[in-house]
């Protein structure tokens, strides 16, 4: 199973970055072979669709699961039309969440927001 | 003569400002890109209106044809396109109806279809010509129906006088983009002033020359003075806070028509744009 978490840094240690689309960083976790790998957001910095991008990249890198502390409805559609289960991030890390996702202690994320984009 | 009135500021009076300065003009086109809630025809109450359909165009994917080679979703800047389980997948909120998808497929396998997003009535009112761009509830872009509003309204050597929307977004450039001249309506507030200095910026990236209406005016608002002052824009006229004005526009009544000083401020108004734009 590959795990897919949005990132701030490129590091031994991530934290968890709070956007989805425009993380600057994924982690990508085997849960079989026990990698683990940072790759650079491709649409990080896109003018619009970043999260469409970026879940499409997730899905590209034939992730099973997300963990986010959020997403909006369009990476949602994409996601869940790919069969990803998506879980809501707890805590600082992406270590923590990993453990937490592990132990069955993270919640499925039901709710996405509308998008920020054109937004005040 | 092309007259874009905006102010960045909502309820500064964009529109109050623009039917009179359409009803002023002889033989004006009013042009209301204000599509999200169009409110100039509750003062120039055009008849005989003539209805036309806007549509966008969206792609459509035959999936017998499509190879899943991708080409569309990676040529999408707009990144409205998505891959999933070997189909692509079109989000219409974020397509820019570009026509890209269907030009770099190399198997012919996209087509578009037309999508309705909102509608261009033209009617008169007297002399004038009132176009109205109305956007369907629920569309994300007013930018289509803002310039179907523009092709109608902008034929042959009519003056015109184009209602903006708020803001100094998309739309604003858009409905800007065809004009001589802006005219600034300022509010002498410190939301109005910031606003303004928004939409100053925006003109000046445009290249267009501008006046600024101060609306609503009392004592003079110094930050907005001073800022007029230091911009080298020429303040065209000031409208007074007036009840005589208040009780006008929501009685949804022509202030040129019916308040003597208004006529001769808007006549005034209206020479000044006219000079401003030989110059």
């Amino acid at each position: 199973m590959i795990i897919a978490i949005p990132v701030n840094e490129n590091n031994a240690e991530p934290s968890i970055c709070v956007s989805f689309g425009r993380a600057p960083w994924f982690l990508f976790h085997n849960t079989v072979t026990d990698e683990t790998q940072i790759i650079k957001n491709p649409a990080a910095n896109a003018e619009g669709g970043a999260g469409i991008k970026a879940a499409q990249f997730v899905v590209d890198h034939t992730a099973n699961v997300l963990i986010t502390v959020r997403g909006g409805e369009n990476a949602a559609e994409v996601l869940l039309a790919a069969d990803i289960q998506i879980y809501k991030a707890q805590g600082r890390t992406a270590r923590e969440n990993l453990s937490a996702f592990t132990e069955g202690k993270l919640e499925k994320l039901e709710s996405f927001h509308a998008g920020f984009h054109h937004k005040q | 003569m092309k007259i874009a009135v905006l102010s960045g500021k909502g309820g500064t009076g964009k529109t109050f400002v623009s039917v009179n300065l359409a009803v002023a003009t002889q033989n004006a086109t009013y042009i209301d890109c204000d599509v999200e809630e169009p409110n100039g025809h509750l003062f120039l109450k055009p008849e005989h209106i003539q209805a036309n359909p806007v549509h966008t165009l969206l792609p459509d994917f035959n999936t017998d044809k499509c190879t899943g080679c991708r080409k569309c979703v990676d040529f999408c800047r707009f990144n409205a396109l998505a891959f999933i389980k070997g189909k692509p997948k079109v989000f219409p909120e974020i397509c820019h109806s570009c026509g890209g998808c269907v030009l770099v497929c190399p198997a012919g396998a996209v087509a578009e279809h037309g999508h309705p997003v909102g509608r261009i009535e033209h009617g008169a009112f007297g002399d004038v010509s009132v176009v109205t761009g109305v956007l369907n509830l629920g569309e994300a872009s007013a930018v289509p129906v803002i310039r179907a509003a523009l092709a109608e309204g902008l034929t042959g050597e009519r003056h015109t006088v184009i209602d903006c929307p708020p803001g100094s977004g998309c739309p604003v450039l858009e409905s800007v983009s065809a004009s001589d001249y802006c005219v600034l309506v300022a509010e002498p507030t410190a939301f109005g002033l910031h606003n303004l200095q928004m939409v100053v910026e925006m003109v000046r990236l445009l290249k267009k020359s501008c006046g600024i209406v101060i609306n609503k005016m009392e004592d003079p608002y110094e930050p907005l003075e001073g800022f007029c002052r230091q911009s080298g824009i020429r303040v065209l006229c000031r409208i007074p806070y007036s009840e005589t004005l208040a009780k006008l526009n929501a009685a949804a009544q022509i202030a040129y028509e019916h308040d003597e000083s208004s006529r001769v401020l808007f006549d005034t108004l209206l020479q000044r744009i006219e000079a401003e734009v030989k110059l």
